[in-house]
């Protein structure tokens, strides 16, 4: 049962890391626009090299 | 960009049109110094996304240009270079329809902070669930003593700040519903996450066996979710219809000093003197200076035919330009507007309307209080079998607190409603109240209005070829470039019936506001326009008075020849009704349009109860009397005449084009043109309904098998989740079947 004292914190280490994933994503506008961002991926615009400004 | 390197998955040709007219180009701009939101309604798959960005991008001085596809905008920053004309006029270049949006009506909802928050509490009761579920797991599967406590222990800490952080929205409804003495569904959900998690506590630092730390931010969790799905179905609407009141938003041409300038409405004041270019709305109450033209006041009295005005003349806020520049005196602006005025009356007979009582509140009224009482029982009952046992009787009355909160509940009515207003969202129908499907799904009476409504508004050219495609070309070469409404049927007509005739030359063109239009076909003076000034000798005579609304042809000194015009049926207006007919919906039309013309549109619709001339306050009566006989209305209107109509009503749709204050009073907004949407939301409304009874139904029934296992204190905190989330994602599943 030793092994817990490892597991138990990267577990919860691999939780905090996602919620904080979460939380960037959110504090960056990810979700203000779910329908955009899914026709986003089939355009070829930026196939080649990614545009000078982000936009 | 070549058109062989269209993107694949663009889905329309016009798409692939437009953006294979661009060209990347990359021009330096200054600092963004300007931030502008335009609303693009016809924007829908990838390729628009590239062409207006691209397109946008290649103009001189814009930085950074954004379509939000899911809110069907743009955002443009520019370094000052640009204006909003200059955009608009862009993107029209480019296929696609812009309208400017008030960026200070949109500011409070840009960011969506209140989604935002609660997409943040929702995340982490997510997270927080499914890391103390792990735990939770080896405790179900037989970890004991130490390892245990251990485990709780783990739990806890993660699940108390958890739900201190993420339960407040519910704390705070619950705190808010005790202090004005009410019992809200937000009290028994409150109690239920402080009691479990209280509890858990108690017991973890006891070494008790159970701990219902993982319940207690399910629950959080899965209510959470509803209010979200809630929240989100109400943004979205409430963003699409704050739009379409931006668009109204105003701009007039003052003549000041220094010449004319472009200002916002906002800053207009008595005295002013604006000019209205032929086409433009009145944004103003006002008194003509100077101009002549006529006026179009379908939006605000229904009459489908212009109306001539002169020096001196009233013109009140919301009527249209149509043939000559006018010069009007500011007597009321803003919010002193006849218009404006009149959307205050709405509103305030908005807040006068009696009250609906939504299926949610009905459920929640009833299951607050049994929630409390079951409990209650519970502990009572535990306390004498056990002969007061305190751990044990609270232990108890948790589990039932636990199990009887209404975590599908909470999430039978949004996940519907949310379900619902996407397929309508889609269809191009905004729901803007929560409400209004199920108010929707028991009408069996339904109002029209006429003008703007079941017609389009613009006139229709009859039998077009009536006198020979030669005159029809006449005709419609002069009436080409004319704003007025016959002119552009004719112009439209003569464009689509005489088209492979060489069009005549027709020099000269002049148009006389209020009158008609005069030209050279060749050395032989031509007119169209009113009889009275075609012709005015053949005035009285019997052949020419029609009682159809009519313009006149006249070639030389030729006798006048008449065309005559119908009001064009929306698309879908003819099905509609008939579909309403055949499903026994009574269907009556209301107008304040004169009776030739009311009697006409019924006819060609099929409706059988029709009234003209109608006065706005009599619209609300006949709908009054009509509720009054116990019938559920449907108001479908468009105009300032039909706003009070509207709002007594049960339920009320009005179409994107009408007036402010007629879509500020409905319930339901229509995008598109087709009138055959209302079909459509009609049968989701009342599926929505079925689906919402039978999400009641199924959390119901869970509690009917729970709650005596509750009960008799057989339930451990692994039946709690499993019972907990079979029902959430029943209730999901059922109302994700919605068709």
């Amino acid at each position: 049962m030793n092994v817990l004292i490892f597991l138990i914190p990267v577990s919860l280490g691999l939780g905090a890391l996602g919620l904080g994933a979460f939380m960037w994503t959110l504090r960056h506008g990810q979700y203000d626009d779910p329908e955009g961002n899914g026709a986003r991926i089939l355009r070829q615009d930026y196939d080649d090299a990614p545009p000078d400004d982000p936009t | 960009m070549s058109l062989s390197e269209a993107p694949s998955g663009m889905a329309c040709p016009g798409c692939i049109a437009a953006s294979a007219s661009l060209s990347r180009a990359g021009k330096p701009a200054g600092p963004a110094t300007h931030e502008v939101q335009l609303a693009l309604p016809s924007v829908h798959c990838a390729g628009c996304i590239s062409a207006v960005e691209r397109g946008l991008l290649a103009l001189p001085g814009i930085s950074e240009a954004r379509v939000n596809l899911t809110l069907k905008r743009v955002r443009i920053k520019h370094d000052g270079q640009q204006t909003v004309e200059s955009l608009t006029a862009a993107l029209g270049g480019l296929g696609y329809e812009a309208l400017p949006l008030d960026m200070v009506a949109l500011s409070g909802t840009a960011s969506d902070a209140a989604g935002r928050d609660l997409l943040m509490r929702l995340g982490v009761a997510g997270f927080a669930m499914m890391n103390i579920m792990l735990l939770s797991v080896a405790v179900w599967s037989g970890a004991a003593d130490a390892t245990r406590d251990v485990f709780h222990l783990i739990s806890g800490a993660i699940a108390l700040p958890t739900v201190a952080f993420s339960g407040q929205p519910f704390f705070r409804n619950a705190w808010t519903a005790l202090r004005s003495g009410r019992l809200a569904m937000d009290v028994p959900i409150s109690l239920a996450i402080l009691l479990a998690t209280g509890l858990s506590l108690w017991e973890t630092l006891h070494s008790g066996e159970h701990a219902y730390f993982d319940a207690a931010v399910m629950l959080t969790f899965f209510l959470l979710a509803g209010r979200y799905l809630d929240h989100r179905t109400r943004a979205v609407a409430r963003s699409a219809a704050q739009e379409l009141a931006a668009l109204e938003v105003p701009r007039a041409i003052r003549l000041g000093a220094d010449g004319e300038e472009i200002v916002d409405v906002s800053s207009l004041h008595l005295g002013d003197t604006v000019l209205l270019k032929p086409g433009g709305r009145v944004p103003v109450d006002g008194l003509i200076l100077s101009g002549e033209s006529e006026i179009d006041r379908s939006l605000l009295t229904g009459e489908s035919l212009p109306v001539v005005v002169g020096p001196k003349a009233m013109l009140s806020a919301g009527e249209v330009n149509l043939t000559g520049p006018l010069l009007v005196e500011v007597t009321a602006a803003g919010k002193d507007t006849s218009l404006a005025r009149m959307a205050d009356l709405v509103a305030i007979a908005e807040e006068a309307r009696s009250h609906y009582t939504s299926l949610a509140d009905r459920a929640a009224r009833a299951y607050a209080p049994a929630v409390h009482v079951f409990a209650l029982a519970a502990f009572v009952t535990w306390m004498w079998l056990t002969g007061g046992d305190v751990r044990v009787a609270i232990n108890i009355a948790a589990a039932v607190l636990i199990i009887t909160c209404p975590c599908a509940l909470g999430l039978a009515v949004p996940a519907v409603v949310t379900a619902a207003s996407g397929r309508l969202f889609r269809r191009g129908v905004l729901i803007k109240s929560g409400t209004a499907l199920e108010r929707l799904a028991k009408v069996d009476t339904v109002v029209f209005d006429k003008t703007g409504t079941l017609t389009v508004g613009a006139p229709d050219l009859v039998d077009p070829m009536r006198h020979g495609a030669a005159a029809l070309g006449v005709a419609s070469a002069l009436a080409t470039g004319s704003g007025h409404p016959l002119a552009k049927a004719l112009a439209i007509g003569g464009r689509s019936f005489a088209k492979d005739l060489p069009e005549p030359t027709v020099s000269n063109i002049r148009e006389v506001p209020g009158y008609g239009i005069e030209g050279q076909l060749g050395a032989t003076p031509v007119k169209l326009g009113r009889l009275t000034w075609v012709a005015p000798e053949f005035l009285g005579k019997e052949f020419f008075a029609l009682s159809e609304t009519a313009t006149w042809l006249r070639i030389g000194e030729q006798d006048p020849l008449p065309y005559t015009f119908s009001d064009a049926l929306r698309p879908g207006a003819k099905a509609l009704i008939q579909q309403l007919i055949d499903q026994g919906v009574h269907v009556h039309l209301l107008s304040g349009d004169t009776a030739a013309a009311v009697s006409d549109t019924a006819e060609r619709t099929g409706i059988v109860t029709w009234q003209a001339d109608v006065d706005p306050m009599q619209k609300a009566a006949f709908v009054r009397s009509l509720k009054a006989e116990g019938r559920h209305v449907l108001m479908v209107g468009d105009g300032l005449n039909d706003t009070a109509a509207l709002t007594e009503a049960d339920v009320s749709i009005s179409p994107a084009s009408a007036l402010d204050a007629a879509r500020v009073a409905s319930d339901i907004v229509l995008m598109g043109k087709d009138l055959m949407a209302v079909s459509e939301t009609l049968r989701i409304a009342r599926k929505s309904t079925r689906r919402i009874q039978e999400n009641f139904a199924l959390a119901a029934l869970y509690n009917v098998v729970a709650i005596p296992l509750a009960f008799m204190g057989l339930v451990t905190p692994l039946l709690a989740a499993l019972a907990m989330s079979l029902s959430s994602i029943t209730v999901t599943l059922n109302a994700l079947r919605l068709r």
